[in-house]
């Protein structure tokens, strides 16, 4: 961690994420949520604000929400109250946002992840529920920004999709704690099957508070904001460059002022957006338009009851059911998709360990070569774990069988034709093999004298020989047996 | 055809005309756009006159009538046009909402439609609906028949007028603080405010979201039950909306017996002008006549109410008038530098002084280190006013007082002291912030003007307050039409003529 680089500070880091759920239609109108369609196209007098319109919950994205609570380990409140959060800009139709402000969805829950194989905790303040902003476009001037621009336009196709807002306390005590934290949590709601958290597409952003104090300190010091990030990468970049900014100015006796600031991933500094003078007031008051939102325990308890195994409870499994190491079980059982396909490859016969470094090595390795996700390979589960079958029964060599999985993603192949017809079917048969190794003692009689002669590592240069005889499918292990047997005899 | 006098004629007398086949639904719109043409020019209560829609629709109605049975079917309405209506110019009385084609059909107008009523235009209100005299109209000052020098009452103003003057049937209005009642008791008819989510507010262009209902104003209290009949129920579109535990009955109360009706002295020490409280009093006799008793009560929080809605609606009106900021529909500012500059002077430019008054009340009163002390401590007044009632409920079964503590008062005489029109609403405001229906029905003359009396009910209390309202109704005998005198100058509205409106007549109502 970076503790040793800050000599004498540490960071406090609280991080808020923002998920864009993916539900088949908006927070508060019936129109469908979808991407990549053509401007304006799904839009009502709800979500364009026009007047007289009024919003009605979803009570799907109500369900997302408190999944995504209940795997926080939070309280969801059975009483529930939204508010307007008051501001004009043209990608808010109504000039307010309805959102949570004092009574949210659920409060007080936690979150363990794992970092350099130490698992931490983080508080979780709350879960509330919003809708989101539409898409503004700015033509010509600076790129994104409206000032100076000739022309705007805006995209109310993305306008009033639900959204959630997790927000943790300030317990984060690194930058990579905090790309971990958002990672597994990330994880976690694309395991719950109510997000895709798809990055490009800014389905999940993130806002980091930070502040520094002396280490060991139960204070906490100014904070900064930094806004909008969708990218672990410049998350962790970001906090890297504000951490020793904040570090310095303290130590050159300045003050911390409390402001949000842009990271730019060009240049690795902050800059701020704005101060604390210039903060919005929002005037957040409760939305007259609709009663508060009562949530029964009992559909409480049946989410609960029906949530999807998590990331850290499979991993946990895994290393139980398969005997996997957590380091093994982490990297299989963190995805859904990924630790689906292994327990496939295990159901279909494969053993387990076996079967993990398979999906681990050659497979990950696939995917990661054609882009593709896990599940989507251009192996299915089912050849794979024959193939793995075909190294554990020794049919096939582990090196012979690397190439055999290369050739079954190139020619969509099944294991067995492809041993066949290349010829790679491992030989450990001994009245073959014996023929071989005969040949192979009677044609080194130097050798022969050598090992006799007390040199047993020239047993490497026999196999050498039969392998190479044998075309390489001679069975290793089988192959040193029957030389030990001839060599002693 | 029998002459028909739409200055008397009710909805139960012209159903039955029509039902009896005495008279066509296209006669009966015909006597309406007639009274139009002759009274219009001096009453001003319509924004839009739909006029060719509603001969075309009536005749449709008439040719279809076996096919369109509809309870309502051929009635001419009035709607305000604070109610959106597809194709049909809405404007709210507002320069900002001066060319606006709603894309929709408001909830409650969409049912009356759907039982083919012939809607005959769009009324005159304040602007937004905020105001008493719908003098804060951006296009026009409406008349009040009675006394044409004198205010209709507001803000449902052109549809009390548009009721009095015999230019409607009946009419749809909005209440947020009596804007139903109170110019139904101006204008010497029935109007009544639901309670709270008993009508849809979908498409209703919100003023204070927690506060407005649509309402009918109509020529009798067994109108006033016919068609609230048709407007309310749980919209899936509103989700303050909800079902009534009863349906709406038709009223046929003659008697009062054991009827308790509570009135409460605070309100009858807030101004009330002696020709009012004289009216008052004899209608209290009437209803001891009928077998009622009258009980003396207290509301004691009723001093604090007006306050408590004058930061509660104002707040959210601040809110709800943020959408029109001339980004998408409606008025926008001409060659705007940026965008702040576009937000202000749309926003300057389209909206009235009162609006502008209201928005800056609300924002203020809701920004950081204020929300507290005003619209935290008006919630909470809130509260105690609807206690008030609770516990006075638990004695009385209606609550009494007069409508507005004055007649109608002259155009242009409270137009500068804004605290003098707020002061209009003090017996109307209570109901609103408890969410009570309660209703206004004539009760007497005072110089020539109308008087109103008002029932406040518990929480769904409608069908027990329409009986109430119903028996005293006959027992009062109020002649409905007006004289159209004049005892002073009109003043003429300042800003917009509706002329700049432009109406797609093909897409209304077909």
């Amino acid at each position: 961690m970076t503790g040793a680089a800050n000599s004498g500070w540490e960071p406090v880091i609280g991080l808020e994420m923002h998920v864009e759920l993916d539900t088949q239609t908006k927070m508060f109108c019936g129109c469908a949520v979808t991407k990549g369609d053509d401007p304006n196209l799904h839009t009502c007098p709800v979500c364009l604000a026009h007047p007289g319109a009024l919003p009605v919950v979803n009570r799907r994205a109500v369900e997302y929400a408190a999944r995504i609570a209940l795997a926080l380990n939070c309280t969801v409140q059975p009483r529930n109250i939204f508010h307007r959060k008051n501001y004009f800009y043209p990608d808010s139709p109504k000039a307010y946002q309805i959102s949570q402000y004092d009574e949210p969805l659920a409060t007080q829950g936690w979150f363990e992840y794992w970092v350099d194989g130490e698992k931490l905790r983080c508080r979780i303040n709350r879960v509330h529920m919003e809708e989101d902003a539409a898409k503004l476009v700015h033509a010509g001037g600076e790129a994104g920004r409206i000032a100076g621009s000739d022309y705007s336009m805006v995209d109310f196709n993305r306008g009033g999709t639900p959204l959630i807002e997790i927000v943790t306390e300030p317990d984060i005590p690194s930058p990579e704690a905090a790309r971990e934290f958002l990672q597994q949590l990330r994880n976690v709601v694309v395991e719950l099957g109510v997000s895709e958290c798809n990055m490009e597409e800014g389905q999940v952003r993130w806002d980091a508070n930070v502040s520094v104090r002396p280490a060991g300190s139960e204070e906490l010091g100014t904070r900064t904001e930094l806004k909008n990030m969708n990218s672990f990468r410049y998350l962790q970049q970001a906090l890297d460059a504000e951490i020793p900014r904040q570090i310095e100015a303290l130590e050159a006796g300045e003050k911390i002022e409390q402001e949000t600031l842009h990271f730019d991933p060009d240049t690795g500094t902050t800059t701020p957006l704005r101060s604390k003078e210039e903060a919005h007031d929002y005037r957040y008051f409760p939305e007259p338009d609709l009663v508060p939102l009562d949530v029964d325990p009992a559909w409480v308890e049946e989410l609960r009851a029906t949530q999807p195994e998590l990331p850290a409870a499979r991993v946990e499994r895994f290393m139980e059911q398969y005997g996997l190491s957590r380091a093994d079980a982490t990297v299989l059982g963190s995805a859904g998709a990924l630790a689906g396909f292994y327990e496939e490859v295990v159901a279909a016969g494969a053993g387990a360990k076996p079967a993990a470094n398979w999906v681990m090595g050659e497979y990950l390795a696939h995917l990661n070569t054609a882009g593709l996700e896990a599940g989507h390979g251009h192996v299915t589960s089912e050849r794979l774990a024959r193939l793995v079958q075909l190294v554990e029964d020794g049919s096939v060599s582990t090196s012979a069988a690397k190439e055999v999985f290369a050739i079954m993603i190139e020619e969509r192949a099944e294991p067995e034709a492809v041993v066949d017809e290349r010829g790679l079917r491992q030989i450990s048969d001994t009245s073959e093999l014996e023929a071989i190794v005969a040949g192979v003692v009677a044609g080194n009689p130097a050798q022969v004298a050598q090992y006799r002669g007390g040199k047993q590592q020239v047993i490497g240069y026999f196999v050498g020989q039969v392998m190479k005889a044998s075309g390489g499918r001679a069975n290793p292990q089988v192959v040193s047996d029957l030389l030990r047997r001839a060599l002693d005899a | 055809m029998t002459s028909l006098d739409p200055l008397r004629l009710t909805a139960r007398q012209a159903k039955k005309l029509l039902v009896d086949g005495e008279i066509s639904s296209a006669e009966l719109t015909k006597v309406y756009l007639d009274q139009i043409e002759t009274v219009e020019g001096k009453v001003r209560a319509y924004i839009l006159v739909t006029a060719d829609n509603a001969a075309r629709y009536s005749t449709k109605v008439d040719r279809e009538m076996q096919a369109m049975r509809g309870p309502l079917a051929g009635l001419p309405i009035a709607v305000k046009d604070n109610m959106v209506t597809e194709g049909v110019t809405t404007t709210c009385a507002s320069k900002i909402l001066a060319n606006y084609q709603p894309v929709y059909t408001a909830t409650a107008v969409r049912q009356v439609w759907e039982d083919h009523v012939v809607v005959l235009g769009k009324t005159n209100l304040d602007e937004f609906a905020m105001g008493s005299s719908t003098e804060n109209s951006a296009f026009q000052v409406t008349a009040n028949p009675w006394d044409l020098s004198t205010v209709p009452g507001g803000s449902s103003g052109g549809s009390a007028a548009a009721v009095a003057a015999g230019e409607a049937l009946w009419a749809l209005g909005s209440d947020t603080g009596g804007s139903i009642r109170q110019p139904a008791s101006l204008c010497g008819i029935v109007g009544m405010k639901p309670t709270y989510g008993a009508v849809s507010r979908y498409g209703l262009i919100a003023f204070a979201s927690s506060l407005d209902q649509i309402g009918p104003l109509t020529r009798s209290v067994y109108d006033c039950a016919l068609l609230l009949q048709h407007l309310v129920g749980r919209d899936p579109r509103d989700s303050t909306s909800v079902e009534l535990p009863e349906p709406i009955a038709l009223p046929s109360a003659e008697r009062l017996d054991g009827l308790r009706v509570g009135v409460p002295t605070e309100y009858l020490g807030v101004g009330i002008e002696p020709g009012v409280r004289a009216r008052f009093d004899e209608a209290l006799a009437r209803i001891e006549d009928l077998g009622g008793s009258i009980v003396e009560i207290s509301l004691p929080h009723t001093e604090y109410a007006l306050p408590a809605y004058y930061i509660i609606a104002p707040a959210e009106a601040s809110a709800n008038l943020a959408r029109f900021d001339g980004v998408r529909y409606g008025y926008r500012c001409a060659d705007p530098e940026d965008l702040t500059d576009l937000y202000e002077r749309t926003r300057g430019e389209g909206f009235g002084p009162e609006v502008k008054r209201r928005v800056m009340i609300g924002t203020y009163a809701l920004s950081a280190g204020y929300y507290d002390a005003y619209y935290g401590r008006a919630q909470r007044v809130r509260t105690m006013v609807r206690r008030d009632f609770d516990r006075a409920f638990a004695e009385v079964d209606l609550i009494a007082s007069p409508t507005s503590p004055t007649v109608a008062f002259k155009a242009g005489a409270r137009t500068a002291d804004p605290l003098a029109m707020y002061v209009c609403d003090i017996c109307t405001i209570p109901a609103n912030l408890a969410g009570l229906p309660a209703i206004s029905i004539p009760c007497g003359l005072s110089d020539g003007l109308p008087v109103g009396f008002q029932l406040i009910g518990p929480a769904f209390s409608e069908n027990r307050m329409l009986e109430a309202a119903h028996a005293l109704e006959g027992a009062v005998g109020f002649d409905t039409a007006p004289s159209f005198k004049t005892s002073g100058p009109r003043p003429e509205a300042a800003g917009w003529t509706p002329g700049e409106i432009t109406y797609r007549p093909e897409d209304a109502q077909s």
